[in-house]
C-alpha cells in the first residue's frame, strides 16, 4: 500500500469523521438531557444542506450566510417539534420518540423530494464551496482539497467548544443539573422544560450545520441523510449513548478506520462500523465512553 | 368470593370476542383475493404474518427490533436461492425459514443482553451487516440486481404460476404461523414471557430467568418472519435487496403499532391497511412517504392502541 493513498485515506476518513462527530455530539446531548434517541437527526441534516441550496436558489445567498441562517432555521424547527410533538410522549417508553422521529423521517425526506421536484425540477443538486476555500493546499506530503480541510478544522472547532460549553461552564451546569434531577433543579427556580427545548434545539442545529457543512462535498439530496444516521447510530452505541466526549472521539476514529480499511478492502467502508460495534459491545456492552445500563 | 363469576363472566366474552375477531378475520383472508387482486392479497399475507412475528416480540416482550428485515429478508434470499438451483417449493419455503432461525439463534444470545434503546440500536446494526453481505455476496443474491426469474415447479397437482393457488398455499401457511403465535402467548411461556416484560425484577425473583425468555421469544419471532419472508418471495418470484433494508424493519413497526400492539390481530390488520394504502397512493402517483410518515406520527401521537386495540377497549367498555 502506497503510503501517499493512504494518508489520502486518513484525510479523507477526517472528513467523514467530522460529520460522524457532529452528527452523534448532536445525538449525545439530545439523548443525554432528554432521554430522545433522534432518528429525525439525519433528515434534519439532510434539511441543512437544503435549506442551503434553497437559500442560494430563491434568494441568491451564498455558502457563508447559509452557513449561519440554515443551521438556526433548522434549529427553530427542532424547538417546534419538541414543543408541538415530542413533549407529548415525554414519561412514556423511549422506544415511542424513535418511532416519532422515524414517521417524521419518512415524512420530511419526501416532502423535500417534492419540493425539489416540483419548485426547482431536480432531484439532487451539487452546491459549490466558496470561492475562498475552493481549489487545494499541498501540505508537504500530501495534496489534499482546501475545502475538506476547512470542514475538519471547522467541525473540531464546533466540537471541543459544545464540549466546553457543556463541561466547564454555568450554562452546562444548568443543563447537566437538568438531567441528572429535573424536580430538584426546578426547586432552584429553574425552567427545565425551556432548558430542554433549548438543548434540543441546539442539538438539531448541529445537524443543519452539518448538512450545509456536507452540501459541497456530497450532492443535496433528499436522501442524504438516511444511510448516515444509520451509520451515526453505530458510532453512538461505540463510543456510549449520552457521552459527549465518547462521541466526538468515537465518530473521528471510526470515520479514519473505515476510510484505511476500505483502502485494503474498498467494500469494506460501509460495514466496518458495525463490525466494530458488534465487537465493542462483546466486550463493553455500554460502549467504550459510557456508563453501565444500570447507572443511567 | 364474589369477584369469581364476574371475572368469569368477562373471561367468557372475552373468550367470544376472540372468537369473533377470529372468525371475522378468517373469513375474510379466505375471500380476499376476490376483493383485491391476488398478488396484494398476497402481499397483505406475508408482511401480515412478519407483523404478527414482530408484535410476538415487541408486544408480548417489549423489545422493540429495529433489525427484523434481517430475518425476513434472509429467508427471503435462501428461499430465492433453493428454487433457483430447481429445489421443490416445499423445500425452497422450509429453507428459508430454518435459516432465519439459523441466523437467529447467535443475533438473539447477543442482543437480548441488553435492553431498551440499545436492543434496538444492536439489531439494527446486525441488519445492517445482514445488508451488506446481500450487497456484496452476489453468487448467492445477486446483488444490486437481485433474484429474479426463477422457477415455481407445481406440487401434488398445484399449478403455481397461478397467483390464487399461490395465494391459498400462503394461507395455509399463514394459519399455521399464525396458530403458531397464538398458542405460544397463551401457553404458560407467553405468560411468563408477559411477567417478564411487565416486571423484569419481580420475574427474576419467582424464578424465571428473562434472558432466557427473551432469548426463546426471539427465536420464535424470528422464525415466523422468516416464514413470511419465504411466503413473500414465493408468491412474487422476486426479491431484491429492499427486503434487507433497514426501511423494511422500520415499515413493520409501522404495520403493528397501527393494526395494535399485543392483540395479534391487529399486525394483520394493520399490513393490510399499510399495502392497500400505498397501492392507492401508486396507482393516484401521491407521494407515499409523505402520508405513510404522517401516519406513523399521527399513531404514535394519538393512537397507540391501534385500530383493533381501540375496538377492544371500545367493546370492553360497554
Amino acid at each position: 500500500m502506497n503510503t501517499q493513498l493512504l494518508l489520502i485515506q486518513v484525510f479523507n476518513g477526517l472528513v467523514n469523521g467530522a460529520f460522524y462527530a457532529m452528527l452523534s455530539l448532536g445525538l449525545a446531548v439530545i439523548f443525554g438531557m432528554l432521554r430522545i434517541v433522534n432518528f429525525a437527526h439525519g433528515a434534519l441534516y439532510m434539511l441543512g444542506a437544503f435549506t442551503a441550496f434553497a437559500l442560494g436558489q430563491a434568494l441568491g445567498l451564498g455558502f457563508w450566510p447559509a452557513l449561519i441562517i440554515a443551521p438556526v432555521l433548522v434549529g427553530l424547527l427542532g424547538a417546534a417539534l419538541e414543543r408541538t410533538l415530542l413533549s407529548r410522549l415525554y414519561g412514556l417508553e423511549p422506544s415511542y420518540n424513535l418511532l416519532l422521529t422515524f414517521g417524521l423521517t419518512l415524512l420530511t425526506q419526501d416532502l423535500v423530494k417534492q419540493v425539489m421536484l416540483s419548485r426547482f425540477a431536480v432531484s439532487s443538486a451539487p452546491y459549490s464551496p466558496p470561492e475562498a476555500l475552493s481549489g487545494v493546499v499541498n501540505l508537504g506530503f500530501v495534496v489534499f482539497p482546501k475545502y475538506r480541510l476547512f470542514v475538519i478544522a471547522l467541525s473540531l472547532v464546533v466540537c471541543l467548544l459544545t464540549w466546553f460549553v457543556i463541561e466547564k461552564t454555568r450554562v452546562g451546569s444548568i443543563i447537566r443539573a437538568s438531567t441528572e434531577n429535573p424536580s430538584v433543579t426546578r426547586a432552584f427556580g429553574i425552567d427545565v422544560s425551556k432548558w430542554v427545548t433549548g438543548v434540543f434545539a441546539v442539538g438539531v442545529g448541529l445537524a443543519g450545520l452539518a448538512g450545509v457543512l456536507a452540501a459541497p462535498i456530497y450532492s443535496v439530496e433528499p436522501y442524504m441523510g438516511a444511510e448516515l444516521i444509520i451509520t451515526t447510530f453505530a458510532v453512538v452505541v461505540i463510543g456510549g449513548l449520552g457521552s459527549i466526549l465518547g462521541s466526538v472521539i468515537t465518530g473521528f476514529a471510526v470515520g479514519v478506520l473505515a476510510a484505511v480499511g476500505a483502502a485494503f478492502y474498498p467494500p469494506i467502508a460501509n460495514t466496518l462500523v458495525f463490525i466494530l460495534m458488534f465487537v465493542v459491545l462483546l466486550v463493553r456492552p455500554s460502549g467504550l465512553f459510557g456508563l453501565p445500563e444500570g447507572a443511567r | 368470593m364474589t369477584v369469581l363469576p364476574r371475572a368469569a363472566a368477562q373471561t367468557d366474552r372475552e373468550r367470544t370476542t376472540r372468537a369473533v375477531w377470529l372468525a371475522g378475520l378468517g373469513l375474510l383472508l379466505l375471500i380476499l383475493p376476490k376483493l383485491i387482486y391476488p398478488v396484494l392479497a398476497l402481499d397483505i399475507l406475508a408482511w401480515g404474518l412478519f407483523a404478527v412475528a414482530f408484535d410476538l416480540l415487541f408486544g408480548f416482550s417489549g423489545l422493540l427490533s429495529f433489525g427484523h428485515a434481517a430475518f425476513w429478508g434472509s429467508s427471503a434470499y435462501v428461499t430465492a436461492s433453493l428454487l433457483s438451483h430447481g429445489q421443490s417449493v416445499p423445500v425452497a419455503l422450509l429453507g428459508g425459514t430454518l435459516s432465519a432461525l439459523a441466523l437467529a439463534v447467535p443475533v438473539a444470545f447477543l442482543s437480548v443482553r441488553s435492553s431498551g434503546i440499545y436492543f434496538s440500536m444492536i439489531t439494527l446494526a446486525f441488519a445492517q451487516m445482514i445488508s451488506f453481505l446481500a450487497l456484496q455476496w452476489t453468487d448467492l443474491t445477486g446483488g444490486e440486481n437481485g433474484l429474479q426469474g426463477f422457477d415455481r415447479p407445481g406440487f401434488l397437482g398445484m399449478d403455481f404460476s397461478n397467483s390464487t393457488t399461490r395465494y391459498y398455499v400462503c394461507l395455509a401457511l399463514f394459519a399455521v404461523g399464525f396458530a403458531v403465535a397464538w398458542r405460544t402467548v397463551r401457553s404458560p411461556f407467553g405468560r411468563a414471557q408477559q411477567a417478564v416484560r411487565d416486571n423484569e425484577p419481580r420475574a427474576q425473583s419467582i424464578g424465571y430467568d428473562p434472558r432466557r425468555f427473551k432469548f426463546t421469544a426471539f427465536l420464535i419471532s424470528a422464525t415466523l418472519a422468516g416464514l413470511a419472508g419465504s411466503m413473500y418471495t414465493f408468491g412474487h418470484g422476486v426479491v431484491s435487496l429492499e427486503v434487507v433494508n433497514w426501511r423494511t424493519s422500520g415499515e413493520v413497526v409501522m404495520m403493528t403499532l397501527l393494526g395494535g400492539t399485543t392483540t395479534l390481530f391487529g399486525p394483520v390488520i394493520g399490513a393490510g391497511l399499510v399495502l392497500l394504502l400505498r397501492d392507492q397512493l401508486t396507482t393516484a402517483n401521491l407521494p407515499v412517504g409523505i402520508v405513510t410518515g404522517l401516519v406513523f406520527v399521527l399513531v404514535v401521537l394519538f393512537f397507540r392502541r391501534g385500530v383493533v386495540g381501540t375496538v377492544q377497549q371500545w367493546t370492553r367498555r360497554r
